[in-house]
């Protein structure tokens, strides 16, 4: 049996749904376009701990203060996970993290929005991690072995944090007027750009024809949209807010909501750095990975110090 | 005072000193040098925080005026905490931070192992708890110690700036009042003195070990057994408090 997947062309062994393994022989471009994927992946949960971070100081009990750590902390290890499944391909973190300073790699736009209230702390979980999941699920099917790996274990803590922000939704929802006022306004500012999140309609997507080929993704952009609409429309029903979309519409015909016009003029603006926060998640991390340098050197000098002394 | 109210003070002190420490370390979160250290450092402050919730309903409890562990930690100013000055002090950099997990470390590692034998039952029982907590955080700081103080220059000199800091804030730590009197007869709580003298011991022979002089004051600050503190304990209170005081009406 190795035998005979040894001897199997990369092709075949996608279109016969075998994993790709790192010691595998596979095309440059594939691992060009995973190693691409895979650190904005890694990137995206680092960066994602910022806009979340920024509350745990004020989080408004102690046990909401417990569950937001939890969260941020499991995406921080959902970054350590991926860095790691993306070095299999041949790349550093260090490497990695040069070129998200440096611009070439990019991060999910969704984090250069603001965290503005608790409220958002609900809608991130809620409709950022609840649209992630949707992507997540499908990407544990991947061809790729570690990043296949590395979505299955993500996924089992993704539901943990969609129901966490859904729980300050629904419980913001059931109290005072200034509380429901705060859920429905996170909701207005969040909706539209998780939508964005999924990335622009198929008909205008460059990378998707290899991707598919490869099976690297094998659901569309808009097929993974629609997936999270059906499944949160009916959940802001329950809990009485209101969708900021005056054409979405129940469709009979598809069972599927039809939804309004995505305003891509902004989601192009965010991706080309001007977004309201793009400057300030860099800074952050730059001044921090910087920061930290003197630490890093002080911990490579002890390994060497032990290694010398043996 | 009944050995109740005591027994709350000492309880709720506990809390705070958790509860403030924990709000600093939580300050970490996407800012340690690496992200493995990033993951360690929020860990440390989760455990704090669930210690605090542990210490703070005991205490609520204790006092029986039906306040909840939330109503302490939300509703009180800042002439009413009594954690130690030395755990609200601003995290500063990694090694003032690692200095300081070390010399509370190893602090907490004698107090709870005194305080695991209580005649108190469920201090007993948080205690036994918190140990193996404490452990971790013992080893992980004095590992971070070894490698900042014998790892380069830049960071040897920024530990001992970090200990030439802390030094007169450790006394603090080790200082009772009457009502700790009344609990150490009941078998509640343990002897300090004799704890500030295997602390000393064990902190003298690390720092020597990397080579970090120990201060020489005598004089050292105090003020938390009376609720005053240094003026940092005002704004981490604002920032903590300020959603639970800004929507008094509000359930989160
Ligand atoms: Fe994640
Ligand atoms: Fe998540």
């Amino acid at each position: 049996m190795d035998v005979l997947i040894a001897g199997t062309s990369f092709q075949d062994k996608i279109d016969h749904d075998i994993n790709i393994e790192p010691k595998d022989v596979m095309p440059d471009e594939y691992r060009t376009h995973l190693i691409r994927q895979i650190s904005q992946h890694a990137h995206s949960e680092v960066i994602g701990m910022q806009p979340e971070g920024n509350w745990i100081t004020r989080a408004p009990s102690l046990r909401a203060k417990q569950i937001l750590l939890a969260k941020i902390q499991d995406e921080g290890g959902h970054g350590l996970y991926l860095y790691s499944a993306a070095e299999t391909l041949g790349i550093s973190r260090d490497e990695m993290i040069r070129q998200l300073h440096e611009g070439k790699a990019r991060y999910s736009n969704i984090f250069n929005y603001p965290a503005l209230t608790w409220a958002d702390i609900g809608a991130i979980g809620w409709l950022v991690d609840g649209a992630a999941i949707v992507n997540q699920v499908s990407l544990q099917k991947t061809s790729y072995g570690p990043y296949a790996r590395a979505m299955v274990r993500i996924c089992k803590e993704e539901s943990f944090h969609q129901r966490q922000g859904y729980e300050i939704m629904a419980h913001m929802m059931d109290g005072t007027a200034d509380q429901k006022q705060m859920a429905q306004d996170a909701v207005n500012r969040w909706w539209w750009p998780a939508l964005m999140m999924f990335g622009p309609h198929d008909s205008d997507s460059p990378h998707s024809g290899a991707a598919f080929r490869w099976k690297i993704k094998n659901k569309s952009n808009d097929e993974l949209r629609r997936k999270f609409i059906d499944k949160t429309v009916p959940q802001a029903e329950v809990i009485g807010l209101r969708i900021p979309d005056p054409d979405l519409k129940w469709n009979e015909m598809k069972q599927s909501y039809d939804h309004g016009k995505i305003n891509w003029e902004e989601f192009r603006q965010v991706i080309n750095g001007n977004g309201p926060c793009n400057r300030q998640r860099m800074q952050h991390h730059v001044k921090y990975h910087e920061e930290g340098r003197w630490v890093r050197e002080a911990a490579e000098a002890y390994k060497n110090r032990l290694k010398q002394s043996n | 005072m009944t050995r109740q109210d005591a027994l709350f003070n000492y309880v709720l002190k506990l809390g705070d000193q958790s509860l403030v420490y924990g709000h600093r370390m939580s300050e970490w979160c996407s800012k340690a040098p690496m992200l493995e250290e990033d993951l360690a450092l929020t860990n440390i402050a989760l455990d704090y925080i669930g210690r605090a919730r542990a210490f703070l309903s005991y205490a609520a409890e204790l006092e029986g005026k039906s306040r909840s562990e939330d109503d302490l930690a939300y509703k009180r100013g800042e002439r009413e905490f009594y954690n130690n000055l030395m755990v609200e002090l601003p995290i500063g950099d990694f090694a003032f931070t690692m200095a300081r997990q070390f010399l509370l470390s190893s602090y907490e590692y004698f107090l709870f192992t005194g305080l695991a034998q209580s005649k108190d039952e469920k201090l007993a029982a948080i205690a036994n708890k918190v140990i193996k907590e404490v452990r971790y955080h013992w080893t992980h700081s004095r590992d971070w110690l070894m490698r900042l103080g014998l790892g380069t220059s830049v960071s040897h000199e920024k530990l001992q700036r970090a200990i030439d800091e802390l030094w007169i804030y450790t006394d603090e730590l080790f200082e009772t009042g009457p009502e700790d009197q009344l609990l150490k007869s009941a078998g509640i709580v343990f002897n300090m003195d004799e704890i500030k003298t295997v602390w000393t011991e064990l902190v003298h022979s690390i720092l020597k070990e990397i080579d970090i002089t120990i201060p020489e004051t005598t004089f050292s600050q105090t003020g938390s057994r009376l609720g005053i503190h240094t003026e940092h304990l005002g704004h981490l209170l604002a920032e903590m408090q300020y959603l639970v005081r800004a929507y008094p009406e509000a359930r989160w």
